[in-house]
């Protein structure tokens, strides 16, 4: 997986230029050194360090450690008494992509249709939306971003929550292909989960013979595909197994169809919901698949009776890549309590630290860049007053690409106006 | 005229004490029976002592190696210098705290029940914007399997919603959460009936091609119901003065808007916005009725003021915002400002999962409003899911708070409530051990789980 900053080659900059309204664009590099120092440091690929430094240069980690040097004339973060990690990855996001759920002038996560591979979400982000800043807030600094909907959504992008293009958010495009397999794919099916299994398998067979007989479709001398060549190309890289997919299955059943499905077209898999996946753990497990997990699900439903809040637990012990990607009303900031929540019940704290940055960068394929405090990754890094679980905790700096972004959001310019009331507005 | 307090056993007009008995004249009018009442028994169950444990009063400081004994139902005492007694079961709560049984003033179980498939959709009876004459707890299925996952979060008493579809939706159920067949044997013994309401959004929405298709529109659908309501009571309680031949005749809906009108039943209002807020306040003193709580009320804190001023509660979310335009304004710290107004405040779940980590919700917007600065206390925030939810539901001289003579609903925490690492070990409701984490005798399932959930779930 490529982890520059293509576009795919669109015409983006010209959507791009109508979009700047609120431009809270990252700073250039510059090499000027910021150290943070005397924090207690998780670097999430190591053992915690205690009075630990983070050095940063140029948007990037150049040094974590203890007792490292700290060179003449760096900006010095006094963090004595905190916390320090690295930023948090959302593994399953709508950041940018939806202001207000239910406006559909903010919606553009979703095409019409059922199979929409060629479909890709990263021109349709917004950079100005007012959920960034909020989620940054709560540190969270990286996120796959998501299409959503239809048995085929369509292809995910990596974001940093910086930067005032889509140029400059967009890290990594192509980032994953996102699918469905349960209930909410039945109607592409016919009305029948076999059904959608079947379409698939049509699917991905055309578009092996898409590729292998090119010349033939240009020429009209192959019978008629199931879907537009432009969509069967679009899941190239998918079958070659470089495009990760992400099915959101639930029941067990559809979980061990993504399974077989997997096999059969060596998919890279990975499970988004996974209700059911406990059950399925040592299979999950074998196979090497991940599962990003709503890690607050335990109501039953008929797409996945045996809902419980130990899941994610289990499936870490089990040896199961677990990614803790709660969506919920709080417009998905509320990430780090989820991880919190997942101690709760059951899964150890390193674990579940993991689970909400190094984890979603490997299943990814991006951890080059980000989920750790190492050296040459991206300088996204939280300083928090405690524990980041903790609702006594807030995150004091959040850096991203060695910027300390501005803790200031659309609800921080509501409390200062209505803190007290009657408010002026003038 | 004497006009009786409670609803729960009378559901029509306020009556003087009958004239005869059930079985004479009154009798033979059906608004004059009692209905629906309440069948909730007490169970029975060995006094329980927990010792040296932190307790949470919710009417003063916490108390740090303090000791709770409860009997038949009741808070006996609460202090430091306790001693058991032989017959109580002794539990060391070394490390632990304990809380008040936590009220969730605003939730749909059983409304919307899981599975959640249309067969158990029971919560808006959308068929017209006004429908004061029906009764949440006739919708209510006490089978439903998220009722055990709330208990397991330490709650229990909930008011049962229709939802908010509707300008008028019907009527609330503040129920016990509790293992039972009938609802009936959830109601909470004389607890008064509420009434549902909507403002903004919803309404406008679902009944855009017939109206109110405006908030002016919603408005205008409240005051020709509560226009009506007025005659009708006016002829009712004429008659039941006079006694002179039949009664009038009998409306469904119009019985509810009376009783609201006579104060018998108080107004449960969902809504966000604020210059709203101030339209439905204008709208109860037009009519001379009482909203007891605005519920989500999302952009409160922009009128905190007066809302202190006339006495009405506000339920809100901790973190929610942004879903819909009406709640593009939400703040974290909303709970804590109007606390700080002198607004009796509740954090409300509105949601089968929220219910589960009301306490969760609490700590959220006690440390949003500390780190904003913001001078909220731990009193303040476990009265968000206690004492203020009870009042809320006007059942505050029974429950919500831990004293001499309070009903024995209880949670015993694994550690500090407002931890994301805590749990609840046990909770009691009035008396009852209803959920205990570490003994599989005190946990239960619905029927829906048996035989289709692994071991293990639901749990």
């Amino acid at each position: 997986m490529s982890a520059d900053r293509r576009m795919g080659g669109r015409a983006v900059g010209v959507i791009l230029s109508a979009a700047l309204l609120v431009v809270l664009s990252v700073a250039p590099a510059t090499a000027q050194v910021v150290a943070i120092t005397g924090g207690t440091v998780y670097p999430v690929s190591g053992p915690k360090i205690e009075n630990g430094t983070v050095l940063l240069r140029d948007g990037k980690i150049i040094g974590v450690g203890a007792g490292i040097a700290i060179p003449a004339g760096a900006t010095r973060i006094d963090a004595t008494g905190k916390w320090v990690t690295p930023g948090l990855f959302h593994g399953f996001s709508d950041y940018g992509l939806t202001g207000v759920q239910s406006v559909d002038e903010t919606r553009e996560g979703s095409e019409r249709g059922d199979v929409n591979p060629a479909f890709d979400v990263a021109e349709g982000i917004n950079p100005a939306a007012v959920t960034i800043p909020i989620a940054r807030m709560q540190g969270i600094t990286t996120a796959l971003v998501v299409p959503s909907d239809n048995m085929i959504a369509g292809q995910g992008v990596v974001i940093d929550l910086a930067g005032g293009t889509v140029e400059d958010m967009v890290a990594t495009d192509h980032a994953a292909m996102v699918i469905a397999l349960g209930v909410e794919a039945k109607d592409a099916g016919g009305g029948s989960r076999a059904g959608v299994l079947a379409r698939f398998r049509q699917l991905f067979q055309d578009a092996v013979e898409y590729q292998r007989r090119k010349a033939d479709y240009d020429q009209n001398r192959m019978q008629a595909l199931s879907a537009p060549a432009a969509e069967l190309a679009a899941l190239a890289p998918v079958l070659a197994g470089k495009e990760p997919v992400i099915a959101q299955a639930n029941r067990k059943s559809d979980i061990e169809s993504a399974l077989r499905l997997a096999r059969e077209f060596h998919l890279k898999l990975l499970i988004r919901g996974g209700v059911e996946a406990w059950m399925v753990a040592p299979a999950l497990a074998q196979a090497g698949v991940p599962v990003l997990v709503q890690n607050l699900t335990d109501v039953p439903h008929f797409d996945g009776l045996n809902a419980r809040l130990d899941n994610a637990t289990l499936l870490a012990q089990a040896g199961v890549k677990v990614i803790l990607a709660q969506n919920d009303d709080s417009r998905d900031r509320d990430l780090r309590f989820a991880a919190g929540n997942a101690v709760r019940n059951g899964m150890s704290w390193d674990q579940a630290l993991r689970a909400v940055t190094l984890s979603p960068a490997e299943a990814l394929g991006v951890n080059d860049r980000w989920g750790s405090l190492d050296a040459g990754k991206s300088a996204d890094v939280v300083v928090w007053s405690g524990d980041p679980f903790e609702f006594s905790s807030r995150a004091e700096h959040v850096f991203i690409r060695g910027v300390d972004m501005p803790l200031k959001s659309r609800m921080t310019e509501l409390l200062d106006r209505y803190r007290t009331l009657p408010p002026k507005y003038f | 005229m004497a006009i009786l307090a409670g609803c729960a056993g009378h559901a029509g007009p306020s009556s003087p004490t009958p004239k005869s008995g059930p079985d004479g004249a009154d009798a033979q009018w059906s608004a004059l029976r009692p209905q629906y009442p309440s069948t909730y028994q007490r169970h029975p169950n060995a006094p329980v002592f927990i010792r040296n444990a932190t307790v949470m009063t919710a009417v003063g400081p916490e108390i740090a190696g303090a000791s709770i004994l409860f009997r038949d139902g009741k808070v006996v005492a609460v202090g430091k210098d306790l001693v058991a007694p032989a017959d109580a079961t002794v539990i060391d709560g070394t490390g632990k705290f304990v809380t008040p049984g936590i009220i969730d003033d605003h939730s749909h179980l059983g409304v919307y029940a899981a599975p959640g498939t249309w067969a158990e959709s029971d919560g808006n009876e959308a068929t017209n914007p006004v429908t004061p004459n029906v009764w949440a707890e006739q919708s209510f299925w006490p089978q439903d399997p998220q009722i055990p996952l709330a208990i397991a979060g330490g709650v229990t008493v909930i008011e049962a919603l229709p939802g908010s579809a509707n300008l008028i939706g019907g009527r609330s159920a503040t129920l016990r959460l509790i293992p039972a067949r009938t609802v009936q044997a959830m109601k909470f013994p004389d607890a008064p009936y509420g009434l549902k309401m909507a403002c903004g959004e919803n309404p406008k929405r679902v009944y855009q091609n017939r109206g109110p298709s405006t908030r002016m529109g919603n408005m205008a659908g409240d005051r020709a119901a509560f226009i009506e309501a007025e005659q009708y009571r006016a002829r009712w309680d004429k008659w039941l003065k006079d006694r002179v031949g039949d009664p009038p005749a009998r409306d469904l809906g119009l019985e509810t808007l009376a009783e609201v009108l006579r104060g018998n039943i108080q107004v449960q209002n969902h809504c966000y916005r604020a210059d709203e807020m101030a339209q439905m306040i204008d709208l109860s003193k037009e009519f001379g009725f009482k909203i007891r709580s605005f519920h989500h009320v999302v952009e409160g804190y922009k009128i905190a003021d007066l809302l202190a001023k006339n006495g009405i509660a506000a339920s809100v979310w901790a973190d929610w915002w942004g879903f819909k335009m009406e709640a593009y304004d939400g703040i974290p710290e909303n709970a804590a400002l109007l606390t700080t107004a002198g607004v009796r405040t509740v954090i409300h779940s509105d949601s089968e999962d929220g219910i589960q980590r009301l306490n969760q919700a609490a700590a959220e917007a006690l440390y949003a409003g500390q780190q904003a600065g913001i001078p909220i206390t731990r009193l303040d925030a476990i009265r968000w899911i206690t004492a203020n939810p009870a009042w809320v539901l006007r059942i505050e001289q029974q429950t919500g708070t831990l004293e001499a003579g309070k009903d024995a609903d209880v949670v015993l925490w694994s550690g500090d409530p407002f931890s994301v690492y805590s749990k609840a070990d046990k909770v009691w409701n009035d008396g009852w051990l209803v959920f205990d984490r570490n003994d599989p005798s005190h946990q239960y399932q619905t029927d829906f789980n048996l035989g289709q959930a692994a071991p293990g779930v639901g749990q």
